[in-house]
């Protein structure tokens, strides 16, 4: 209601302007069918796309990046199968290419706006409009800024990386230190930016318990004479084959696990790092040094994420975007014609986002069909 | 010249001076030795002349408050200046009546109920100057009721809350001038000796009116008056004589001693309770916590009636001291109220005796302090830093550390910071080094105010500083926007305001903050307050992240780990330690 | 006395059923952070006592939770109430209270 008194003013404020600054309203008139704006083109938002396309809609898929689907294309393998990120990131940017489907690189949204019952616009960073019936919010997730735990040492010692950074040592195939050597000893640490009051996150990211596992298994497939070691509060296996996971990790790989979070990181003369943490089982005080410490990063709602979700009076818990309720309507907001996929809600795993964008995608075909 | 009217006032005063002797001597005689000795090695130096001269700065005058708020100043100026001048002049007009003979102090205050039959022109000029003081000290009380009733008057947030017994004193306080008035007034009407007021009033009365009401006016004003004076040494008023003895102890030298003593008495009673302590108070203008600032503290202590949650639920952040008019040593008062005592056992660090020193001659020793483990980055980059001045140094608490024990001793834990104190202080001496740097504002205090060490105590903003006056810090500057927040233990807790910013301003465009040096926001984390739930930290801290942040600087400085940390917690926006700062605009 | 060579041997396992937990009451209310602790052991990884001595916080907080009572209150004389545990803990236990807290309710005993 509140919208439909602004939009006059709005108008008015453009006919002031310049004709050169005022927003284009690019209409898509050529064909009688409901335009779904996605916003993001990361694996939710390319699923989504291609289902709501395979429906005779027509899909504005923006992404503010030039490359879709960054954080899939930044993975090696994908757990629980061990499959190929890139393989499965090929795949679905060849689905996308669909006559239904057009593609905005480069196109950072500025806010979304609905002028009416079935009628959202688009704004985007330059001043264009999009014309649409419905909008879905795909913005995603970005990784804990692990500068913020100062005690772990990130940025300070070369030898604590992020769990990204191991990941790209992955895809190159070549895991080293910063002196060149191949690693006698990795330690994990989880949880770092997830189930962390002190920095404002009190919830599970979910994913990095089996992303730890299946990077170290990985290492060990890559580097067998590697200790390496686990450190935990909880280990989550929830998902299909990841139980299965750790029980090959700690039996086929030896990869040893110890309950305990680290709290204190400092470099050693040689480059490596000594860690302080506790053995939480016997309970004792226990000091390791290690070639490399790798940071278990968690999921924070992306800068996009909290921004639109803040524009659009729909935040949820910690900046990420807030559904209706978790059961029925995870893909409704409050705001009609606005829907939610992937870890824009929530942290979530691969699977999920693809089953959540599918959902999505069913939402908005009978949310249109209603029209 | 006498008359029984007279007589409350009489019994008034006598009490009034009575138990001040009896009070004062009894704090004075409590003073501990350390206390005296200082006292009398000061005695010889002459401070009689500035101790005088503080004295009327701030028992008249009121020079602190009225640097704090001009009009409250303008309040409490009147009423402490023209009430003094009011006896000084009176006595003065009764000495100068009588040719110098000696008088009773009853016929000095109430000069204008005896004399009203030689009425010359000097007695005429007389009368005007004591109209004149009188409406000085009229408009102060004007302020002081309308302050009671709203607070904005006086520029002030919140005024603070009496109870009974203080506010029946201060309706008597406020009565004594307006009586004082209408007697003069009802006389004047009688006999025509009144100044350009009075007798002004006194002309709109009706003659019998005023032969009828003229006693029981008197009357009530000595009542008034009598009543002021023997309650006085009961309540809050006590402040104006006690504050006095403190100026006066303070200009010899005198300071808190680690347990109380009849110095603490003293600063309890000088405590005026204007309320300026709420004021700024982070606890109550962030959190709405109004029940711990020092004006009910210290009243509740005086009263013996403080809970340990009073003495508890404070940051330590001492802004309410640097804002006290009077210069209470607030925090002391509150350790004192924290006193753990059957906890605080001896012989606790045993453990920490096997600990040995290393030899340092003509290396610094630099002490990172327990948080500084947390905060590598500070570390690093003072390595860093003696590296580029080739200065040699040894880190005490590299793999390891010995807590300063300022944790402790905030706490009321005396004996055991005592104990950890001591462990330092042998590692410290056994080292032979001759300065100590140290990255931790609280170690930093607790070096240089608590321990008694050998050696040049810096702050590594101080240490910064030097190296960069002695030109020894090549560094490059940039145009980096940087606020600096002052941590509560460098900036009021060891008075290090001005190093940091010279530090900065030679490698950045430093740009203010809304409030900083003496007034900046604590961030939240200080370790003064145990019973800080972390919500209420996060509300603090994010209180004073956007105090510092309102010019939009790129990245925010401190001093401190904890501030560090607190700020770290919160955002992605980066803040750096000023030691990181440096290093990282250094020439290689 | 006399011994024999015999001993009652101490119970090996935790009897809580005879126990009061008053006391642990009292510390959650004083304190009620600490029902937050999910044992990661951070406080005893960064503690500076622990660093010298074998203090460990985590335990003697747990044992407190059975209300094994003996020794803790030397074992927490030992702490020096830096604060590190306090700045490290991912739960938000305000661990320096909690310390003082426990050697109050145990100096009752």
């Amino acid at each position: 209601m509140k919208d439909k008194k602004e939009r006059p003013g709005e108008r008015r404020t453009w006919s002031l302007l310049p004709k050169a600054l005022r927003p284009r309203i690019e209409v898509q008139t050529q064909e009688e069918r409901p335009v779904v704006a996605i916003i993001g083109a990361g694996p939710a938002g390319m699923e989504a796309a291609i289902q709501i396309a395979r429906q005779s809609c027509q899909v504005l898929l923006f992404e503010a990046n030039a490359d879709l689907a960054l954080n899939l294309q930044n993975k090696y393998k994908l757990f629980p199968d061990m499959s190929d990120a890139q393989t499965l990131a090929q795949g679905m940017m060849l689905a996308l290419e669909h006559p239904l489907i057009t593609v905005y690189r480069q196109t950072p949204i500025k806010h979304v706006v609905q002028v009416e019952n079935f009628h959202w616009q688009v704004f985007t960073e330059d001043n264009r409009v999009f014309k649409a019936t419905a909008v879905l919010l795909c913005t995603g997730y970005e990784v804990f800024d692990a500068r913020r735990k100062e005690e772990l040492g990130y940025g300070i010692y070369n030898g604590v990386i992020t769990s990204l950074e191991l990941e790209n040592m992955f895809k190159q195939e070549h895991i080293s230190t910063l002196t060149g050597d191949s690693p006698k000893r990795v330690v994990f640490l989880q949880c770092v930016g997830s189930r962390d009051e002190k920095v404002g996150n009190r919830y599970c990211s979910k994913v990095c318990c089996v992303t730890a596992v299946k990077q170290a298994i990985e290492l060990k497939r890559m580097h067998p004479e590697t200790e390496v070691y686990v450190f935990y509060m909880d280990l989550r296996m929830w998902g299909k084959g990841f139980e299965e996971m750790y029980r090959v990790a700690q039996e086929q790989y030896n990869i040893r696990f110890v309950r305990g979070r680290i709290s204190e990181a400092a470099g050693t003369f040689d480059g490596g790092v000594q860690i302080k943490a506790e053995d939480t089982l016997i309970g004792k005080p226990l000091k390791m040094r290690t070639d490399l410490l790798v940071l278990m990063l968690g999921m924070e709602a992306s800068c996009g994420t909290k921004q639109l979700a803040k524009s659009c009076g729909i935040v949820g818990d910690y900046g990420f975007a807030g559904s209706l309720d978790p059961h029925l309507n995870d893909n409704h907001t409050h705001r009609k014609g606005l829907f939610l996929a992937g870890t824009c809600k929530r942290p979530m795993s691969l699977t999920d986002v693809i089953a959540d964008a599918r959902s999505a995608a069913m939402e908005i075909i009978n949310y249109l069909s209603k029209q | 010249m006498f008359h029984p009217f007279v007589i409350p006032f009489c019994i008034g005063t006598v009490a009034l001076f009575g138990i001040i002797g009896i009070k004062f001597t009894r704090w004075i005689k409590s003073l501990d030795r350390k206390q005296i000795t200082i006292f009398r090695q000061h005695f010889l130096k002459g401070m009689f002349i500035p101790a005088i001269k503080e004295m009327l700065l701030e028992g008249l005058f009121h020079r602190k408050v009225t640097r704090f708020s001009r009009r409250l100043g303008f309040m409490h100026r009147s009423i402490a200046l023209g009430w003094f001048l009011l006896i000084v002049v009176g006595f003065i007009e009764a000495t100068v009546n009588l040719k110098g003979k000696l008088h009773a102090p009853w016929y000095a205050i109430f000069y204008r109920f005896f004399e009203h039959d030689q009425f010359t022109a000097s007695s005429r000029v007389f009368a005007d100057i004591m109209d004149a003081l009188l409406i000085y000290v009229l408009i102060g009380i004007g302020l002081a009721v309308a302050k009671s009733l709203y607070a904005g008057i006086m520029g002030l947030r919140k005024t603070s809350k009496l109870k009974l017994f203080d506010a029946v004193l201060r309706y008597s306080l406020w009565l004594i001038f307006p009586l004082r008035l209408f007697s003069e007034s009802l006389t004047a009407c009688l006999y025509k000796n009144g100044g350009f007021l009075t007798q002004y009033l006194g002309d709109l009365f009706n003659p019998m009116f005023a032969s009828v009401m003229e006693l029981p006016a008197w009357t009530a004003y000595s009542i008034a008056l009598g009543l002021f004076f023997a309650l006085m040494p009961f309540s809050r008023y006590m402040h104006i004589f006690t504050e006095l003895l403190l100026i006066f102890f303070r200009k010899y030298g005198v300071k808190e001693s680690e347990q109380a003593t009849g110095y603490t008495k003293m600063e309890l009673s000088a405590c005026s309770r204007c309320g300026i302590c709420i004021e700024n108070c982070p606890m109550d203008k962030v959190l709405g916590v109004d029940t711990i600032q020092p004006v009910y503290y210290l009243r509740d202590v005086r009263n013996r009636v403080a809970k340990r949650i009073t003495a508890d639920n404070c940051l330590m952040c001492n802004q309410c001291q640097s804002d006290c008019p009077v210069g209470i040593d607030i925090s002391s008062l509150r350790k004192f109220g924290r006193n753990k005592q059957e906890l605080d056992t001896h012989d606790n660090y045993q453990y920490l005796d096997k600990i040995h020193s290393f030899n340092a001659i003509g290396r610094v020793v630099y002490f990172g302090g327990c948080m500084s483990h947390l905060t590598p980055g500070i570390v690093e980059s003072m390595k860093k830093i003696f590296d580029a001045v080739g200065q040699k140094y040894w880190m005490m608490d590299e793999y390891r550390s010995i807590c300063c024990g300022r944790p402790l001793l905030q706490q009321g834990f005396i004996n055991q910071a005592a104990e950890l104190r001591r462990k330092n202080t042998r590692l410290i001496i056994e080292s032979h080094s001759k300065t100590l740097v140290t990255s931790c504002p609280i170690c930093y205090q607790s070096f240089k105010n608590e321990y008694h060490l050998p050696v040049r105590v810096m702050h590594h903003t101080e240490y910064i500083a030097m190296l960069m006056q002695l030109g020894k810090l090549k560094v490059k500057p940039s145009d980096l926007k940087v606020a600096y927040h002052d941590p509560c233990e460098l900036g009021r807790g060891c008075g290090i305001y001005e190093e940091p910013r010279r530090v900065l301003r030679e490698l950045v465009q430093l740009v203010p903050a809304e409030r900083e040096g003496k007034d900046s926001m604590c961030c939240g984390y200080n370790l003064g307050n145990t019973c800080l739930s972390l919500e209420s930290q996060m509300r603090l801290r994010d209180a004073s992240w956007q105090n510092l942040t309102i010019n939009h600087p790129d990245q925010v400085a401190t001093a401190c780990p904890m501030c560090k940390k607190a700020f770290q917690h919160a955002s992605h926006n980066s803040v750096k330690d000023i030691a990181e700062i440096v290093a990282e605009h250094l020439i290689q | 006395m006399k011994s024999f060579g015999f001993s009652i041997a101490k119970p090996r396992s935790l009897e809580i059923d005879g126990e009061s937990l008053e006391r642990l009451h009292r510390l959650e209310e004083k304190e009620p952070s600490f029902k937050r602790c999910f044992n990661c052991g951070g406080c005893t990884a960064t503690c500076s006592a622990g660093q010298f001595t074998d203090f460990n916080i985590r335990r003697v907080h747990n044992l407190y939770r059975w209300g094994r009572y003996q020794e803790l209150g030397e074992e927490l004389r030992k702490c020096m109430l830096c604060g590190k545990c306090t700045l490290v803990c991912p739960r938000g236990v305000n661990l320096r209270h909690l310390i003082v807290s426990m050697r109050e309710l145990l100096n009752e005993l």
